[in-house]
């Protein structure tokens, strides 16, 4: 127990010190789900083994995504007094190499090495900053993901965690704390931005016998993984912002509810809360004051709408997970019908670096009203698909073509949707628009939470406003009428002109059902889920258009609008497709032409994908 | 405290807490809704009720969740209120049987209501219709989900007012349905056979089994029920002479509309053939009709001579729950201070 934060500090280095000897080498796993899904725990094995019989001392640290899913496994060497070498796609197999070279012969292996993960260039290897995925990132939520061990608090300790709880409590009052929240401009980062100061003063000022915070770590958007991330990596930052926000607000009792599906998350949030309550930073009398609170983890079924706030709430009290009207807003009769603040995980997460270097600090990033920085989980048919964090205020340009490193297998920009399943689609025309709130907005399309999904010439775009309204219909909670059969007659409309049987009509139909949707609906699923849909029919009608009066789908992906055959030319006859043909579509002798049965084929793509000598063509 | 708004032109004052929907029906202005109830906490559900408020950040809110604020100006009409309506309940009778004509519920039916209050005429949503199957395990109701516009009223009825919980909403998106814990039948469930939700449905998801046999009712008679000292409200139904139905007394201060399941449901006795209408008296070893008089002076004749001959305690008085607590109070004085013995129970002790 520490009632100053010298002490603690004091203790997290002494901490350090034993467990980490200043002489031995450092190897830095990351083994977050993403790393672990792309075989970071064969590395972790053969790493081991390697070691093991190896004349060196050195020590491994699994850390949390550094960002970089698209070079996983990473494994990061860091040798008394040199800086930290990072190497990309790493397999079992070249881990004796990697160790060899680098631990017994003194050799960075440039040709495997990635980049420094620090200031300078290191024996010909670029500097992260270098690298035009890193050069224009900047990390105040990721700061430490990647970088500490997120089960190691005396870590995060001494990388200034707990300094902003410390700060708060003995220098600032809980109004104090809510005017530099207010002051930094941040937003909420759950999705509709509202400024996080004001809500906090809301919450502080509603007459209560008990008050609530809840930390949202549903995150249901498919594709996102920006609060997964977090949470894995530094899950005591997270933590951090929460008891601030507890103070700030005079809550006694918070709530973590975070998605069943992400147990690592809830392993290594488990654990922090274990830690914080052995040193006196959760529970009674936080760091000595008078300030008592603590938290509980509440595990979610993983229903999208269970991230709305309300539905949140209700889930928490053991009721089905269904949005209910505001007012009374959760500031007023929240969980329990107690006041009750709820924030994202990242917008916690930014307050304990608000509060310890001051609103100004915060605020001179990004753009006049959003505020810092933002995640997103950029995925899709982009060349580095990835976690980053950049500043409000960047071009979509920027972000896909400089830190995404462009379109992947050399393809076309088409489009790029924005805010999770119910975001807009955003075309060409908005490449050098800045990413900020109100510009999305008037973009028609939104924030969200920090899904940005980049899609190329061989996407149909009608296909796409499809597959996401197929999500937001079933997701749908199916209490209010617009958002329960409004999206399921737009779905089945959006089914039949990718079937080749839409009318001209429908385009109206579902523009008007669009609007009737988004005004009529409850909550925030209804009220959004209409966008993929009213932004493709706005930024690109002329494939809705294509798929109706021509029967044509321009990208060539609805099935029901193409066929395949193999071209005489180019086919030599090598059998492969035949082969592969799982309804045995295709015929034809060795060395001679194939023919693929149109009535047989079912379009699944097979034949084309494997023929070496692009033969297969789809009309 | 009070409000004065505005709906429609028409200014209204209302007490505190009211919501737009409460002051537009004081005011005398209807406005469609399917899921709001005034014994019901505000839902939201339906978006029926959208108004205009001037001045508001939102185009439209629900009248039934919003309150009214002091000087609130209020449209409950315009072309995209107008419009989103329309368009609300065409999608819903784009899923809703089209046999009105041999429903339960025709001609009293909210939907038909609202439906030709917003004038929907066409329909041009196709698209699939839900399918299910009628729940007939219950023997005093039917549930036909395929008429079910999911107003929750049932659910929140059976919540708040009854306190059971036997059903919820279940499954999410276009399959979300009403259902009793793990989807079961009905009779298999929790349910007590209540009938408080069968009351409030506001369209023909719900109904009596009865009105399958009796046809529906045509005229209706306030009574007490005679079952037990409660002694809640009824309205009785009635089709010609015979008693098809029972719904509680929603003015009577006792049950307000509430009832148990013997109430609303074990009516059916009244019809019987073999319902015994007067006394009978056993002579020569049969049952003889007799008048109330002759019946009433054998028993106080048979009393007394069982007193005379072997004094009060060889009488014992056993009382009715089926009696108010006035009678019960009364019969066991007659016991006391009449017979003279302390022999007097209730079978609710039994
Ligand atoms: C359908 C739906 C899903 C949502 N899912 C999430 C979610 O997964 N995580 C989240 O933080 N907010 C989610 N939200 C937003 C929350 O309702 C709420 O606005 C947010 O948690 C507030 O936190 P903030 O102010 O920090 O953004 C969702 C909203 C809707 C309508
Ligand atoms: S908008 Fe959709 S998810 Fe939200 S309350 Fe209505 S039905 Fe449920
Ligand atoms: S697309 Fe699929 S089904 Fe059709 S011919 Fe090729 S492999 Fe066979
Ligand atoms: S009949 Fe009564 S107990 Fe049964 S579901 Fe309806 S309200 Fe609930
Ligand atoms: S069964 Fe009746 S009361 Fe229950 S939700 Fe359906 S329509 Fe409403
Ligand atoms: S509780 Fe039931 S039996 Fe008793 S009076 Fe009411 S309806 Fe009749
Ligand atoms: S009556 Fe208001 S939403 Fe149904
Ligand atoms: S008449 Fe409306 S549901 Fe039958």
């Amino acid at each position: 127990m520490y009632s100053d934060y010298a002490s603690l500090r004091a203790w997290a280095e002494s901490e350090i010190a034993r467990t980490r000897p200043a002489d031995r080498t450092r190897i830095l796993v990351g083994l977050g789900t993403c790393g672990i899904a792309a075989g970071g725990l064969d590395v972790l094995a053969a790493l081991r083994e390697k070691l093991a019989d190896m004349p060196v001392s050195a020590e491994i640290v699994p850390v949390g995504c550094i960002g970089m899913c698209f070079e996983e496994p990473l494994v990061d060497i860091v040798r008394p007094g040199e800086p930290r070498i990072c190497y990309a796609k790493v397999t079992p197999k070249s881990i004796p190499t990697i160790l060899e070279e680098h631990l017994l012969h003194n050799n960075v292996r440039k040709d495997l090495a990635f980049a420094v993960i620090g200031d300078e260039p290191y024996d010909g290897v670029p500097a992260w900053k270098q690298l035009p995925f890193f050069a224009t990132q900047r990390r105040t939520v990721l700061r430490n993901c990647g970088f500490i061990d997120p089960e190691s608090v005396a870590e995060y300790i001494v990388h200034d965690g707990y300094a902003a709880l410390a700060k708060a409590l003995f220098e600032m009052t809980p109004e104090s704390v809510i005017e530099e929240v207010k002051r930094s401009g941040l937003r909420g980062r759950g999705g509709a931005g509202f400024p996080t100061g004001m809500k906090w003063a809301f919450c502080r000022q509603s007459p209560g016998e008990h008050k609530y915070v809840i930390c949202n770590a549903d995150e249901g958007d498919p594709g996102a993984f920006m609060n997964r991330s977090v949470l894995e990596g530094d899950p005591h930052s997270v933590l951090e912002g929460l008891i601030i926000a507890a103070y700030a607000i005079g809550a006694d009792h918070g709530y973590i509810y975070c998605r069943a599906e992400y147990p690592l998350a809830i392993v290594r949030l488990r654990k922090a809360l274990e830690q914080a309550r052995a040193l006196g930073l959760l529970g009674e009398r936080i760091f000595g004051t008078d300030f008592s609170f603590d938290v509980t983890i509440k595990e979610g079924a993983g229903a999208f709408v269970c991230g709305e706030e309300t539905a949140l709430m209700a889930s928490i009290e053991g009721k089905r997970g269904m949005p209910r009207p505001r007012p009374p807003f959760p500031a007023q009769k929240g969980l329990w019908g107690q006041p009750t603040n709820i924030n994202n995980v990242e917008t916690l997460n930014n307050i304990p670096p608000i509060i310890l270097n001051g609103a100004d600090w915060f605020a001179a990033v990004g753009t006049e009203k959003s505020k810092g920085t933002k995640t997103f989980a950029l995925t899709g048919k982009v060349v580095n698909s990835s976690l980053i964090e950049v500043p409000f205020g960047m071009t979509l340009r920027e972000v896909i073509f400089g830190v995404g490193g462009g379109i992947a297998n050399g393809r076309q920009f088409k489009a790029a949707q924005t805010g999770g399943p119910s975001g807009g689609c955003l075309s060409s025309e908005h490449l050098d628009w800045p990413i900020d709130y109100e510009t999305l907005t008037k973009a028609g399309s939104i924030m969200g939470s920090g899904g940005l999904v980049v899609m190329d010439d061989s996407t149909c775009m009608v296909d796409v406003a499809r597959f996401f309204l197929n999500f937001t219909q079933s997701e749908s909670c199916g209490k209010c009428i617009p958002c329960r059969l409004g999206t399921k007659r737009m779905l089945e409309i959006l089914e039949r002109i990718v079937a080749g049987q839409g009318k001209m009509e429908d385009i109206d139909l579902l523009l008007e059902l669009g609007e009737t949707v988004k005004l009529g609906s409850l909550c925030g699923l209804g009220q959004t889920a209409p966008n993929p849909v009213l932004s493709t029919i706005r930024y690109f009608r002329d494939e809705y258009e294509a798929h109706i009066k021509e029967h044509r789908c321009p990208a060539k992906v609805c099935k029901a609008l193409i066929t395949y055959r193999i071209s005489e030319e180019k086919c030599t006859g090598c059998t492969l497709c035949a082969r592969n043909c799982p309804v045995n579509a295709i015929s034809g002798e060795r060395k001679k032409v194939h023919v693929i049965d149109p009535a047989v084929c079912t379009r699944c793509d097979t034949c084309r994908q494997v023929c070496n000598f692009d033969a297969v063509l789809v009309d | 405290m009070t409000i004065t708004l505005t709906v429609d032109g028409k200014k209204v004052t209302v007490e505190d807490g009211a919501t737009i929907l409460d002051a537009a029906k004081k005011a005398g202005v209807y406005i469609p809704t399917l899921c709001a109830d005034e014994d019901l906490l505000p839902f939201g559900a339906c978006r029926l009720c959208l108004v205009e408020v001037q001045g508001d950040r939102r185009p439209m809110l629900p009248a039934c969740t919003t309150p009214a604020t002091d000087g609130m100006v209020v449209r409950t009409s315009s072309p995209i209120i107008d419009k989103t309506r329309r368009n609300v309940v065409e999608l819903l009778l784009s899923d809703h049987p089209e046999d009105c004509l041999t429903c339960p519920q025709n001609n009293r039916c909210e939907l038909q209501r609202v439906a030709a209050y917003v004038g929907v005429r066409t329909n041009r949503f196709r698209g699939e219709k839900h399918a299910y199957p009628i729940d007939d395990s219950n023997p005093f109701y039917r549930r036909d989900l395929d008429r079910c516009v999911l107003c929750g009223k049932c659910v929140r009825t059976c919540d708040e007012v009854q306190q059971l919980g036997a059903i919820n909403f279940a499954y999410r998106g276009f399959r979300t349905k009403i259902a009793t814990v793990l989807d079961r039948p009905v009779a298999t469930s929790t349910c007590e056979s209540c009938g408080q939700c069968v009351d409030k449905c506001p369209v023909g998801a719900l109904y009596p089994e009865a009105w399958l046999r009796y046809g529906l009712p045509t005229r209706e008679t306030k009574t007490i029920c005679s079952y037990c000292g409660v002694g809640c409200g009824l309205i009785l139904q009635t089709r010609g002479n015979t008693v098809v139905g029972v719904r509680g007394d929603p003015d009577n201060p006792v049950n307000r509309g509430r009832t148990c399941v013997k109430g609303r449901f074990g009516y059916e006795f009244i019809n019987h053939p073999d319902r015994l209408k007067k006394p009978l008296i056993k002579r020569d070893g049969a049952f003889v009709e007799a008048t109330w008089d002759e019946a009433l002076d054998l028993v106080a004749q048979r009393l007394a001579a069982v007193v005379r001959e072997s004094g009060p305690d060889a009488v014992a008085l056993l009382t009715s729950a089926r009696c108010t607590s006035e009678e019960n109070y009364l019969l066991q004085k007659f016991a006391r201070g009449v017979l003279g013995t302390h022999n007097v129970d209730h079978c609710a002790r039994l």
